[in-house]
């Protein structure tokens, strides 16, 4: 049921977009007014005279046929008491509107505002909703756009009576494409196991459904195999409801294999977020040996930068992520680099003291974003290409925020490991941070390179920050919430290692995610964490310690 | 001279000498202020005024015990005011069950937290915390026992420095987010509140008050006296070895490890008695005690104080505290600006805290050596040692 | 060949750092009351060496033997520093927020558990020892002072007072000599060669004029294992030693 009511903002949008197009090119003047009269006919039309309209109009191929028939479907379709026009409105009545505006069902466009009792509405009973629906999925099995055409499918499916067989069957002899031909082989297979009989069909039924996914085909199937109090099955041929079990069996184990799938995306999904927030800390305190406690605040300040693009363009927010971006990277890293040249400049080799002072500069910027913003949350909008999900199949399915926070990750990632191994800037961040007097002898300008080392890590939490932006609630508190976790990331990795960040925060996540369904979030996370401390405990330099004897000496 | 003739030496103790005198001018002026001033009279130390001065008391033997372990011994810990909230959270028990069946469900051995939550009968862990004396046994117990078991894996396995800091906070963290649920049994959210009485004493009455601040005064000087026990020792020497140089102490044959265990429970526990006498004057507690910001406040009044001297603490504790009581009721907005800045200019130009500011002679001199004296040295230390290779080669 | 007089029993010790031979198969006896000198080119080997017999590193292969029976690979840190084997490193590491005497205190021999120093006293005995090293490294004059208000040289010493405190059987000395006045060298040689015959004492140095003025017996070290051995005039006539040693 959920899974209609999904579907229907769907069709609309597609609907609209093809009879938009078309429209205007075939306003023939003449079958436009054999539709007006046929629409007129509904008016004093009974229910079996209402059906029989549905099918001249089904056959008719005017353009807005399928239009207007969603529309009556939906409760949107009136005609005008004085003139007995016949019109779609907008949207339906609620109770305290006291005028609809309707629509021409020809032209399809506003023809003004109508008094509500001034419209009557096309009544429809139960059995005309099964007619209108089969109509309509008879006009999508036949739509040029293959996944319109697999939705229709599917939606059929779901009531499965002779019309709709037939309509299947028909269609089976013109589809070309395999992905619809697979669906509705599935749709008809179901059908025979609705009504048939025959052992031999029921069995190649059977076979064509175990290549299924859906739950409920999964239960039609285990239908079968149940036994009454008085120990007869439903299916009385024992080697039917053999088949049926192993089918029911491999339905089951390719579902679990595709939940064990899910649940590793899931886990990748929030590991990723980990590594995303954690990797400008690799570089800050992995690098550079600084306790940042403000890399928090700096990812906060990326969110909120986000906010004001969006402000600033407020027609453009498609495009708005992708101008944040770059401004996050740049806010939040000259924010870095005012603080590496005020506070962290004089701290050097003192971590524990650039850690109280940064823990200072993170209250500061906080309380300065709640005097500029409200402690209230700000509300980022998400873009529509990064909302919704990506359905695989039947048990697999990912929504587009996760999907691209994870391809975000990769790329923030791989672009820094490129910067770091390719570029003049890297090479003097690594030299530094291996050698600093060494470095400096060879006349690199130590102190420029630390504050754009310090710069770079704080513009990557200025980035991370765009991403958490629209994955949780912009609000002064951001920061706080996660920097526990990104410095176990960094630790758990094993320090100065940005393999170790990558591997650490995605490991996190899949572990994290596997918890969840037994423990519930709260406790998974605080296993986690009880986990970490432990791990650090036994291996207090992380998965990959930074080995060999360069380590060794500078013990003392 | 090495102190080896008397345990405390409080002749040259300056620092110390006043901070008695100022616990025992409390001692003796509050139950004045508050019983015989009138309430009519602008001298009149009224509830308010005595659960401030509590608080402020309770805070700073939190300080005082994270002063034994950071500036004595170099563990920084950002999860010590856990100790403080299990300590809190045990006296809170006791306090619970007290109420009895005047609570609203009116049940009388079930809190209304957990009529509330539908539970049929008390969590095996509530057993016996309608006695006082095993209460205060549990304030003490329970913060050892977590002090014991973190510490004995964290210090053998050797981790010092900022991953100390990290792990600390990752503990408290996760206690916090335990405490918050419903199902771990401690009141989630709302923590415990609406306490009636203590050993059968209104709590509402001013007269418990007053006493409950002086036992808090005298258990703030005992804590003191222990503490200086400890760290005028051989004992605290060794302690500040380790702080300045841990291989080395480790080469001598000292048992580093043991060392920071014994000195971490103990502060643990003073830590957890601070909490303990926190929760009925405050009359609530719940689990954004352990936030981990709390915890790195607590390190902040230590360093704002002076650390390695134990009464800097104290100052630092009372300061920044009645400095955010005072903001935060005048200048709200004000106040995370004035701690951040507090945060930046301490660590920057104030290493030595206000102790540090004062003439020598107020400090102890030599005898209880700042670490600041040689700060860059002595950071330097400390930051190599984060990088000490923790037995790679273990086969 | 018999180990029944030897201190130390050092045989086919090999460590290495990812791929790296540290040492390899080392083999090194040392004599009670010995004073032997090692020395060899940076990277021959002689810090790891003193790593493995304090307990530091862990070698892959060999054994490492004090006093005929202990097992020095099986000990930590501190048990090998208990049983009597003292160390001095490179730089000097002596407690810069203690004082002198303080500093001396630490190093006393005896039991070191918490508890024990908590409520430990100085007795009459140990107060003579401590005032017994004073005398020894020449920093009487200095027992209230702050350890990081000495010159190099009296820190150089103190440590040495610090290990004498531990009463070791076997002192390990890590370039005694390097940032020092040639007076300073001067003491640290008489310091050393007092010290040999009741203890056994084994000096890493650099400095060959020093090891000259002090060595009866000197090893060299080349890439982990040991390339001569011998007195000073027929290490220093050892044509490999040239080779190793260009110039020197």
């Amino acid at each position: 049921m959920s899974k209609f009511l999904l579907r229907v903002p769907l069709w609309i949008v597609v609907l609209l977009v093809c009879v938009g197009s078309s429209g205007p090119l075939c306003a023939q003047s003449s079958s436009d007014a054999n539709f007006l009269e046929k629409l007129g006919e509904l008016r004093n039309a009974t229910y079996a005279d209402k059906a029989k309209i549905v099918d001249d109009l089904g056959k008719s191929g005017h353009p807005n046929v399928q239009t207007v028939l969603t529309a009556w479907l939906q409760d949107r379709l009136y005609f005008r008491n004085n003139d007995q026009k016949v019109f779609l409105v907008k949207s339906a009545a609620q109770g305290d509107s006291s005028a609809l505006e309707v629509i021409d069902p020809v032209t399809l466009k506003s023809a003004g505002s109508v008094p509500i009792d001034n419209l009557t509405e096309i009544g429809i009973n139960n059995h005309l909703r099964r007619i209108l629906e089969t109509t309509l999925a008879g006009f999508q099995l036949s739509s040029p756009d293959a996944s319109v055409r697999l939705d229709a499918v599917r939606e059929v499916e779901k009531s499965l009576d002779d019309v709709n067989v037939a309509l299947l069957r028909e269609r089976m002899t013109v589809e070309k494409n395999s992905k619809v031909k697979r669906e509705i082989a599935m749709g008809l297979a179901l059908a025979t196991l609705n009504d048939g009989s025959d052992p031999k069909a029921l069995l190649k039924a059977i076979a064509t459904l175990r290549g299924s996914l859906n739950t409920d085909v999964r239960n039609r199937l285990q239908d079968l195999l149940e036994q009454s109090p008085d120990g007869t099955y439903a299916e009385p041929d024992a080697q039917v409801r053999a088949a049926a079990a192993a089918a029911v069996a491999t339905i089951n184990r390719w579902r679990s294999f595709y939940s064990v799938i899910e649940t590793s995306l899931f886990g990748l999904s929030q590991g990723s977020v980990l590594v995303l927030i954690a990797i400008g800390l690799a570089i800050t305190f992995g690098v550079m040996g600084v306790i940042n406690m403000a890399h928090g605040e700096l990812m906060m300040l990326g969110a909120y930068t986000t906010y004001v693009v969006q402000l600033a363009m407020p027609r453009h927010i498609e495009s708005s992520i992708l101008v944040a971006i770059p401004a996050s990277f740049v806010v939040a890293g000259l924010a870095g680099v005012l603080i590496e040249r005020t506070v962290i400049r004089v701290l050097y080799g003192r971590p524990l003291e650039t850690l109280l002072a940064t823990f200072g500069v993170s209250l500061i910027l906080q309380q300065l974003v709640r005097s500029i913003f409200s402690a209230l949350n700000r509300s980022v909008e998400t873009p529509n290409w990064m909302s919704g999900t990506l359905q695989v199949n039947d048990a697999l399915s990912i929504t587009y925020n996760r999907l691209y926070t994870m391809i975000f990750t990769v790329i923030v990632f791989v672009a820094l490991l490129a910067v770091l191994k390719f570029t003049r800037m890297g090479l003097e961040i690594r030299a530094v941070a291996q050698n600093r007097s060494m470095a400096q002898a060879m006349g690199i300008r130590s102190e420029w390179v630390d504050a754009l080392t310090f710069g770079l890590g704080s513009g990557i939490a200025g980035m991370a920050g765009v991403a958490l932006s629209q994955l949780t609630n912009v609000g002064p508190n951001l920061g706080q919430s996660y920097i526990i976790d990104s410095f176990l990331v960094v630790v758990f990795g094993g320090v100065g290692n940005l393999w170790g960040t990558m591997i650490g925060g995605m490991s996190m996540g899949i572990v994290d995610e596997i918890l969840e369904p037994f423990a519930g979030a709260v406790l998974a996370k605080i296993f986690v964490l009880v986990a970490l401390i432990l791990f650090i405990q036994r291996r207090p330099r992380g998965l990959f310690p930074q080995a060999g004897r360069v380590a060794e000496e500078q013990q003392l | 001279m090495t102190g080896h003739t008397s345990w405390i030496n409080l002749r040259k103790d300056l620092g110390g000498k006043w901070l008695l005198a100022m616990l025992a001018v409390v001692v003796v002026v509050v139950p004045i202020l508050n019983q015989a001033v009138p309430a009519s009279s602008s001298l009149h130390l009224g509830p308010y005024g005595l659960t401030i001065i509590g608080k402020y008391l309770c805070y700073a033997m939190l300080a005082m015990s994270m002063d034994l372990i950071w500036g004595y011994c170099g563990l920084m810990s950002l999860g010590h005011a856990a100790f403080f909230a299990l300590g809190g959270y045990a006296m809170g028990m006791y306090l619970m069950r007290e109420i009895g069946p005047r609570g609203v469900y009116g049940n009388p051995i079930l809190p209304d937290f957990m009529v509330f939550l539908n539970w049929k009968k008390l969590p095996w862990f509530w057993y016996g915390f309608n006695h006082f004396g095993f209460a205060l046994f549990m304030m003490a117990l329970v913060p050892a026992l977590l002090g014991l078991a973190f510490g004995l894996f964290a210090f053998r396995s050797r981790v010092s420095g900022v991953y100390f800091a990290i792990i600390t906070q990752a503990l408290t963290y996760a206690l916090m987010l335990a405490f918050f649920r419903n199902n771990t049994g401690f009141g989630g959210n709302n923590g415990f509140t609406d306490f009636k009485d203590i050993l059968g004493f209104d709590l509402h009455s001013d007269r418990v008050h007053v006493v409950l601040l002086v036992i808090t005064a005298v258990a703030l000087a005992a804590s003191y006296l222990a503490c200086k026990v400890i760290v005028e020792s051989r004992a605290g020497r060794v302690m500040r070895a380790i702080r300045d140089a841990e291989n080395r102490t480790r080469f001598l044959g000292y048992p580093v490890e043991s060392f920071k265990l014994w000195v971490f429970v103990f502060a643990a526990i003073i830590a957890g008695i601070a909490g303990g006498l926190y929760v009925p004057q405050v009359g609530i507690i719940n689990p954004s005690e352990f936030s981990p910001m709390n915890s790195i406040e607590v390190v902040i009044w230590v360093a704002v104080g002076g650390r390695g001297t134990l009464y800097g603490a104290v100052v630092g504790a009372v300061l920044v505290n009645y400095a955010q009581t005072y903001f935060t009721s005048s200048l709200p907005e004000v106040w995370l600006y004035a701690l951040g800045m507090l945060f930046v200019l301490v660590t920057i130009f104030l290493p030595r805290g206000i102790i540090g500011l004062m003439p020598e002679r107020i400090g102890t001199k030599g005898r209880i050596s700042l670490p600041s004296q040689n700060n860059t040295e002595v950071q330097k230390n400390e930051y190599e040692r984060q990088d000490t290779p923790y037995r790679t080669v273990d086969s | 060949m018999s180990t029944n007089d030897k201190i130390l029993h050092i045989e086919q010790l090999t460590v290495s750092f990812d791929g790296f031979r540290a040492l390899d198969e080392l083999t090194l006896h040392v004599e009670p009351g010995e004073l032997r000198c090692i020395i060899g080119p940076n990277g021959a080997g002689k810090t790891t060496m003193m790593d493995v017999i304090t307990g530091k590193t862990r070698p892959v292969s060999g054994s490492a033997k004090f006093c005929q029976r202990l097992n020095l690979l099986s000990m930590s840190e501190p048990e090998i520093a208990q049983a009597g084997i003292g160390r001095k490193f490179q730089k000097p590491t002596v407690f810069e927020n203690l004082t002198v005497i303080e500093n001396l205190e630490l190093a006393l021999a005896g039991k070191k558990s918490f508890l024990r120093t908590l409520f430990a006293r100085l007795t009459a005995a140990q107060e003579r020892k401590i005032d017994d090293v004073l005398e020894i490294i020449g920093l009487a004059e200095h027992r209230e002072a702050l350890a990081s208000s000495l010159s190099h040289g009296q820190k150089q010493w103190l440590e040495i007072g610090m290990l004498l405190m531990q009463e070791p059987r076997l002192l390990l000395v890590d370039e005694p000599v390097a940032g020092m006045t040639p007076q300073e060298i001067e003491r640290t040689a008489r310091l050393l060669e007092s010290l040999a015959g009741e203890h056994s004492v084994l000096v890493v140095e650099h400095d060959m004029d020093f090891v000259r003025s002090i060595a009866r017996r000197v090893t060299v070290l080349h890439e982990g294992r040991v390339l001569v051995e011998g007195d000073m005039d027929q290490v220093q006539n050892d044509p490999r030693v040239q080779d190793v040693y260009l110039g020197v």
